[in-house]
């Protein structure tokens, strides 16, 4: 197995975020935060600059407390392996309002671009399939990805994108975890738990 | 006091904090919490495959307005270090139920390093430490460590001390 992506991984985010509405979306750490910002930041943009492997299960801790709203994970395929059980407790917590996108370059990309398992041996979508996710899919053109779009804001679906493992410049997101709580919070209305007494 | 009896207490003070998610790596000493979760239809109950999914779990649920709580044991304490970012940084609450082993008439040698080192890793990550030894004061601790995590937004673990839950027994 090795990686055959040769998507521009800005042009699939761009896609997959294009007009958001109310969407929520959490970021796993790296370059799938670069691509969402680049993608045009907003309040509800979660983005994840390290707690590595942790994207997907924010994304369910989430869904479980917004039931009425969809939930989006964006990350790459070395963050996704790092946090691979949380395939199975996603499914097992049968979450329909989450979905993940799996932006693959078969790379730890921030580190050096060395292979990762995608590009060795790993399946992802078929690890998802076999945790129990009721639906997996993996694109390799824009078609593909654009068709993604709405289903992952209407099923419970675990999409590989493959991608080129082509460097692009950083386009940074904010880094500061409180001020990115807070916005997301405000975004959705929730009070500041200290104005709740 | 018995277990049930003690530990129905302590999901009393956790919904009286209005937890609505709980994240578990079974445990013998949670066993009836998690009954109690599951079985709550106010409550969700989401079982994990490793601790530090608990803390990230807890993260999103702050994220979309809802209190959760990890129930764990000693033995995954350090799975939980770096993950333990995430509260720490973006400023969030966590709480988390610890029964601890390697500590009280321990049987099993292997529990005993994680044991030992679960006050300081967790001390070391930015975790309050609470600890409940008796059955009369531990719904107490919950409680006021609840009130600690969510009103005063920090990290706080609570160690169930061996003594509390008992010995594993193993029978030959």
């Amino acid at each position: 197995m090795r990686n055959d992506g040769t998507l521009d991984r800005r042009a699939v985010a761009a896609a997959l975020l294009r007009d958001p509405g109310d969407l929520l979306v959490v970021t796993g750490l790296g370059a799938p935060s670069y691509d969402a910002a680049a993608a045009g930041d907003r309040a509800l943009n979660f983005y994840l600059w390290g707690a590595m492997g942790g994207a997907a299960m924010v994304g369910l801790g989430l869904a479980l407390a917004q039931p009425m709203r969809r939930v989006l994970v964006l990350t790459g395929d070395g963050e996704m392996l790092m946090g691979m059980g949380s395939l199975a407790t996603i499914a097992a917590a049968g979450a329909r309002n989450l979905s993940i996108a799996v932006l693959d370059n078969a790379r730890f990309g921030e580190t050096g671009s060395q292979h990762s398992h995608t590009g060795l041996t790993t399946d992802l979508a078929a690890v998802a399939g076999a945790c129990g996710w009721p639906s997996v899919e993996v694109a390799r053109d824009m078609d593909e990805v654009e068709a993604f779009r709405l289903r992952l804001r209407q099923e419970m679906l675990f999409a590989v994108i493959r991608i080129s493992p082509t460097e692009l410049p950083r386009h940074l997101p904010p880094r500061d975890g409180a001020y990115l709580k807070d916005r997301f919070r405000r975004s959705l209305g929730i009070a500041d738990t200290n104005l709740q007494l | 006091m018995t277990t049930a009896s003690w530990q129905a207490q302590v999901y009393a003070a956790l919904k009286r904090a209005r937890i609505r998610q709980i994240g578990y790596v079974p445990d013998a000493g949670h066993a009836h919490l998690i009954d109690a979760a599951q079985a709550d239809p106010d409550m969700r109950a989401v079982v994990l495959t490793t601790e530090e999914e608990g803390i990230a779990l807890a993260a999103g649920a702050w994220l979309g307005g809802e209190r959760a709580a990890l129930l764990m044991q000693s033995s995954g304490v350090g799975n939980c270090i770096n993950m333990l970012s995430l509260p720490v940084n973006c400023r969030m609450p966590f709480l988390a139920l610890v029964t601890m082993r390697g500590e009280w008439a321990e049987f099993n040698p292997w529990q005993v390093p994680m044991g030992a080192a679960t006050p300081a890793v967790l001390a070391a990550t930015g975790v309050h430490v609470r600890r409940a030894d008796s059955p009369h004061d531990v719904a107490e601790i919950v409680a006021a460590s609840a009130a600690l995590a969510f009103e005063s937004t920090v990290p706080v673990a609570v160690l169930f001390s061996q003594r509390l839950i008992g010995a594993k027994v193993f029978e030959k």
